[in-house]
């Protein structure tokens, strides 16, 4: 793996002077996925969302490599075209055959877990030569918080309201890192922004492989988590030590925790810093406290079980 | 003169042959009846070697129409088939391919839209997506859906139109029925249609572009809506110069409109697709008896021929437009544009829509009968343009 020094000297594919938040993980995993990809050329694309208003507006860019966005449900099916061209003009001798391309699309949870899921799946199966990394920040920040398949049970959003009816979600997120590796890609990794030495493996092993690749990214948002834009990396460091946030990675079949976390530290480390679960620590939502810990530990025993039983 | 081979064979299976002979270097599609034979074909000459192309087998038409957006911006010539449900599914996608101003090449087996579903022809899919600022060509026969689809190549990559082109044909009438036809060679239709130089595409990493940027901001989007409308108004001229130049070669002539008995006609018809074909069966016997009728088919329908149609109408004394598709609360739209195209006209010419053969309702000689015996009526000052009538319901 490149050393950090090595990576500065990387082109930085992602411009400063976006319009990005401040403390806004997505635009961090973007620039750490991208410095892995070396010297190769990278063909990017996104998701409606955030990253893709953010990056383009016209006539401005802030990507200096080549750069499609599309629609919002479908930055996969949109990247597998732009290899499937690759691979039809090399056939067709209008590039050369020996040279070596990288794909990658990016997208929001959004456009990841819940309307982009049969584009990603579809591209998944079929196998393409690219790369797809999730930067999940829970929810549909984009259009104001609203909630989707990723927000945390008992998250506030402002499609799942808190008030004397319901306390903000009342359904555990969905395990989309697991689902895309039982597509039997030949590589899949859950990371973090905190952790950008495991990131950073993890994008290059993703780059490296033949066929797709899934990158699932927990990925602070100040706005929608109602946090601190400089605690961000904090927050998403608690996500791992929690093990709200497992770090690991599927590779042709083999699970393998990444990031040991041998004593989990109390849930309450990654809620407390986010106004989002401000109701969550009231006296009379103790129940649902305690769910959300039994959810996590639930959560977490499952992947370490795979790690176990499908491991090395 | 050029040889060619005249083949006993279906709409569809001309259309995957002239795509082949285009030899796009990536194919994205979903099979949808009756569309599938289309891509079926295709992916027969994949399996045995005979294309270069890379063939995606996308799980849906949505995914169909956005791998073909990113392969296209990517650089390639790009070409698909659809239909119905799948045309509405790929909607979104319609608007942002012709948006990017993307070369994409698709067919669509014109099929009814649900509810309640059915898998036979009429042009409701086709219609619904009108707007999206793609170019619009349908083929009366399996001929010239053959001849469409290079044509189709050649306008779509011109740099003067630079937009998608959808090449229609009826669903199961066009697709499926066996008809004759007269097939170039690989090397003519190679030459005709000629190599495609894409602009700003993805894969030249040594100039990176950006595509589908933001411009929701100080106007711009506007300013790319008149771009497009510039080169939808100027791909008008385009279509009729690659359609002569098509006709030199094939030796078939094409228009963006086509007519019969058009030059002293007091009555016509004027419809879409292989309509004609009955339509024009029907005025044949009826000019053997004498009446002046006459036949006004509409093979390019994006953009709108208007000048065209007003030209070969002006004269008449009383023209029906059958129109397979439904614009329910008002009239169907091949009449509002025909109507339209006439406003400007000194002399009025009484017009009457008909709606017909929704969902592959036959299309009988005795409707079309029907529809001349009323034009006659009206002709002869007999009877006033009625309302819009549906045509062979119970």
């Amino acid at each position: 793996m490149a050393t950090l020094k090595e990576l500065t000297h990387n082109q930085d594919r992602l411009a400063g002077g976006h319009r990005l938040c401040a403390g806004c993980g997505a635009s961090i995993a973007v620039r750490q996925i991208l410095l892995a990809a070396g010297d190769s050329p990278v063909v990017a694309g996104c998701a409606t969302g955030c990253l893709e208003v953010s990056t383009t507006i016209y006539p401005y860019s802030s990507w200096r490599t080549p750069f499609i966005h599309n629609a919002f449900e479908n930055a996969a099916a949109t990247i597998s075209g732009v290899e499937a061209a690759f691979k039809g003009l090399q056939r067709a001798g209008k590039v050369p055959a020996d040279k070596k391309m990288k794909f990658i699309a990016f997208g929001g949870d959004g456009g990841t877990y819940d309307i982009g899921l049969q584009s990603l799946s579809g591209a998944m199966e079929r196998g393409h030569d690219m790369v797809y990394v999730c930067y999940d920040n829970g929810a549909y920040m984009n259009t104001g918080i609203q909630r989707s398949s990723a927000t945390p049970l008992g998250a506030w959003a402002t499609t799942a309201e808190v008030g004397k009816a319901q306390k903000g979600k009342i359904q555990r997120r969905k395990d989309l890192t697991s689902i895309i590796a039982d597509h039997g890609v030949p590589y899949a990794a859950q990371a973090s922004v905190s952790h950008w030495k495991d990131l950073t493996m993890k994008a290059e092993k993703a780059f490296a492989c033949e066929g797709p690749a899934f990158i699932n990214v927990l990925s602070p948002c100040p706005r929608g988590w109602r946090s601190t834009p400089s605690k961000s990396i904090e927050i998403a460091k608690a996500g791992v030590q929690t093990g709200f946030w497992p770090l690991f990675e599927v590779e042709n079949g083999v699970w393998r925790q990444t990031v040991k976390t041998p004593a989990l530290k109390p849930i309450e480390e990654f809620l407390k810093p986010q106004g989002r679960f401000k109701h969550l620590f009231a006296p009379e939502n103790a129940d649902l406290l305690a769910a959300v810990q039994r959810g996590v530990d639930e959560y977490y025993a499952y992947i370490q079980r795979r790690c176990e039983c499908e491991g090395e | 003169m050029l040889q060619q081979k005249t083949v006993a064979s279906t709409g569809n299976s001309l259309v995957a042959e002239a795509m082949r002979q285009c030899a796009p270097d990536v194919m994205a599609a979903y099979p949808i009846t009756p569309q599938t034979t289309i891509v079926e074909e295709y992916a027969k000459f994949v399996a045995d070697g005979r294309v270069h192309t890379e063939y995606v087998t996308v799980e849906s038409e949505h995914s169909a129409m956005s791998a073909c957006v990113g392969a296209s911006a990517a650089g390639a010539r790009v070409m698909t088939a659809t239909c119905s449900q799948g045309l509405a599914f790929m909607w979104e996608q319609l608007y942002i391919a012709a948006g990017l101003r993307l070369p994409i090449v698709m067919a669509n087996a014109n099929r009814a839209l649900a509810a309640p579903i059915n898998i036979h022809c009429d042009h409701s899919d086709v219609m619904g997506c009108r707007d999206s600022g793609w170019l619009i060509l349908f083929a009366e026969t399996a001929q010239e859906a053959y001849d469409n689809t290079i044509m189709a190549t050649r306008i779509a990559e011109h740099p003067d139109v630079l937009l998608p082109v959808m090449t229609c044909l009826d669903g199961f009438i066009t697709t499926h029925s066996i008809d004759r036809a007269q097939v170039m060679d690989d090397e003519t239709v190679k030459g005709f249609v000629g190599e495609y130089r894409a602009t700003n595409m993805l894969l030249d990493t040594d100039n990176p572009v950006s595509h589908g940027n933001f411009a929701g901001l100080g106007g711009t989007y506007f300013e790319f809506k008149k771009q497009h409308r510039q080169a939808m108004n100027g791909a008008l001229k385009v279509v009729k110069e690659v359609g002569a130049e098509f006709a030199e070669l094939s030796g078939r002539p094409f228009g963006v409109i086509e007519g019969w008995g058009m030059e002293d006609a007091e009555t016509a018809i004027v419809c879409i697709g292989s309509t004609a074909g009955n339509a024009r069966h029907v005025a044949r016997e009826l000019r053997a008896k004498g009446e002046k009728v006459g036949v006004l088919k509409v093979r390019c329908f994006r953009p709108f021929p208007a000048a065209d149609i007003a030209a070969a109408l002006k004269r008449l004394k009383a023209v029906a437009v059958l129109d397979r598709s439904e614009s329910f609360g008002e009239g169907g739209p091949l009449f509002l544009e025909v109507r339209s195209a006439l406003y400007d006209l000194e002399t009025r010419v009484p017009l009457v829509n008909y709606i017909y053969g929704l969902g592959g309702a036959d299309v009988r000689l005795e409707l079309i009968e029907r529809v001349f015996s009323d034009l006659s009526d009206i002709a002869a000052g007999n009877a006033a343009p009625g309302a819009l009538q549906y045509l062979g319901t119970r």
